[in-house]
């Protein structure tokens, strides 16, 4: 579903990514860990092209991901996002943020998007929220009008950069559980996550990114139990030690 | 002299004539500067460069010239290139052009001002660059420009009055022209004067509350 041959990535003279070669199948959830700045974000991001890389290449179902082509709009309907920091649309309503990208992008009917959105706001536990914005709403309700948001758009695979990175202690179970149930029904996801025990309970492979390079990919079983790398395994005595 | 009561009633019609005019000079300025305003903004905050450059240069160049020069500059030297004015035409497009650039500046700095997840949240659900603009940027960029913008409003309109250069008979003009037929100054541009506030006053409480309400629904 989405493949990465070989990618390389430089800001500058500084490589950011330095030759990642994965794949993400069809109904799996992967998580991608790593330490702060190995460039999860920047891997992720590359996917639905808010950022270009050199060289290699990106499939999505076997369509190459150019950030500079016209293609990149279609992949994007195809490839939804949800940011650390949700990203609503502040001048609009819970409703308004959801249905924003079937009714303006897609081009679907506004009475239809508004009946599966309202679906999609209930499924995340938002049903008596959907006429807030989202100023006042909390970090945990606002990430989770960004999963509905993404979902509307009948997507074949999400990208979720740290979705509960910015969240108060007791807001990131909600989001978790959201995340559980699309897991359950095998919505692809791409999810950076430094929540090691949910990663182990959803993700049916995990990627240890160290500097730009794959240092350690595998079940989740494989890379969180039994990690065979060094770094995997000092990455995970240190982010458990935080725990 | 007549009682201060009756030159009052005496001037009040050619001054009100002068504010009428002073008002459709201010309006009619202000959506050509509001519209073109906007055209600056985008171009100057578009990636390409042929949008940006040339937008950058007309602005740097018109806030470098005088209002009065511009005005003399479209009054007297178009005709001579064949493009025939009237008095308020030249004062409304002259004024207007001046102010395209302030408030140019204004929604460009409000653009910017957008958080930049804003245009990576529209991006990822796939919307070209001229729907986020609509949809996305620019409702989130013209409430932070309300501010600026609306002190914008209240300098041209003071500005309006520069146009009396060139012959437009708004409030300034006519405050001018009367007082040096009655040789009453002193009642003529307190006249003059309160007649403006008139206008600038209730403008900055309308401002105001729409601040008030636009930082509401946020
Ligand atoms: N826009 C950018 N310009 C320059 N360097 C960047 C930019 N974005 C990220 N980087 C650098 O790329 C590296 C990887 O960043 P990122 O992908 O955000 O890491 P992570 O998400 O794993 O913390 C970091 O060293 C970061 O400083
Ligand atoms: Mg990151």
């Amino acid at each position: 579903m989405i493949r990465f041959e070989n990618i390389h990535k430089s800001y500058g003279h500084h490589e950011v990514l330095k030759g990642i070669d994965a794949e993400v199948e069809k109904g799996q959830v992967v998580c991608l860990i790593g330490a702060s700045g190995s460039g999860k974000s920047t891997l992720l991001r590359c996917v639905n092209g808010l950022e270009d890389y050199q060289s290699g290449g990106i499939f999505v179902d076997e369509q190459k991901v150019d950030a500079h082509a016209r293609s990149i709009h279609d992949i994007r309907t195809r490839v939804a996002m949800v940011f650390q920091r949700f990203n609503l649309f502040p001048h609009m309503t819970a409703l308004e943020n959801v249905m924003e990208g079937p009714v303006q992008v897609l081009r679907e009917n506004k009475d239809e998007v508004r009946v599966r959105a309202e679906e999609h706001l209930r499924r995340v536990g938002l049903a008596d929220k959907m006429d807030f914005y989202p100023s006042a709403l909390s970090g945990g309700q606002q990430q989770r009008v960004a999963i509905a948001r993404a979902l509307a758009m009948r997507p074949e695979a999400i990208l979720l950069d740290e979705p509960t990175s910015a969240l108060d202690p007791e807001m990131v179970g909600e989001v978790l559980t959201v995340l559980r149930d699309l897991a359950e029904e095998h919505m692809t996801m791409l999810i950076v996550t430094h929540e090691i025990q949910f990663a182990r309970e959803v993700a049916n492979n995990v990627f240890f990114l160290d500097s730009g390079r794959i240092a350690e990919q595998g079940t989740a079983e494989e890379v969180l139990t039994r990690p065979q790398n060094e770094r995997t395994q000092e990455f995970l005595r240190r982010v458990s030690h935080l725990m | 002299m007549s009682p201060l009561s009756e030159r009052i009633q005496e001037y009040l019609p050619l001054l009100l004539t002068g504010l009428w005019r002073t008002v459709a000079v201010s309006l009619l300025a202000l959506f050509l500067a509001t519209a073109l305003g906007l055209l600056w903004a985008m171009m100057r905050t578009s990636r390409n460069i042929w949008l940006e450059r040339p937008a950058r240069y007309i602005v740097e160049f018109l806030r470098g010239i005088p209002i009065l020069v511009v005005l003399f500059y479209i009054y007297f030297v178009m005709p001579d290139m064949g493009i025939d004015l009237t008095a308020f035409q030249a004062g409304i497009i002259g004024l207007g052009l001046i102010y395209s650039c302030y408030i140019g500046e204004t929604f460009r700095g409000g653009i910017e001002a957008v958080d930049r997840g804003q245009v990576e949240a529209a991006k990822s659900i796939g919307m070209r660059h001229g729907k986020m603009m609509r949809r996305i940027i620019l409702p989130q960029a013209v409430r932070i420009s309300l501010p600026p913008y609306g002190n914008n409003m209240v300098m041209l309109l003071k500005d309006s009055s520069q146009v009396s250069v060139i012959s437009v008979a708004e409030l300034t003009m006519q405050g001018k022209m009367l007082a040096s037929s009655t040789f009453d100054n002193m009642t003529v541009f307190t006249m003059v004067a309160a007649l403006y506030l008139c206008l600038t006053i209730p403008l900055n409480i309308v401002m105001r509350r729409v601040e008030l309400k636009m930082g509401r629904s946020r």
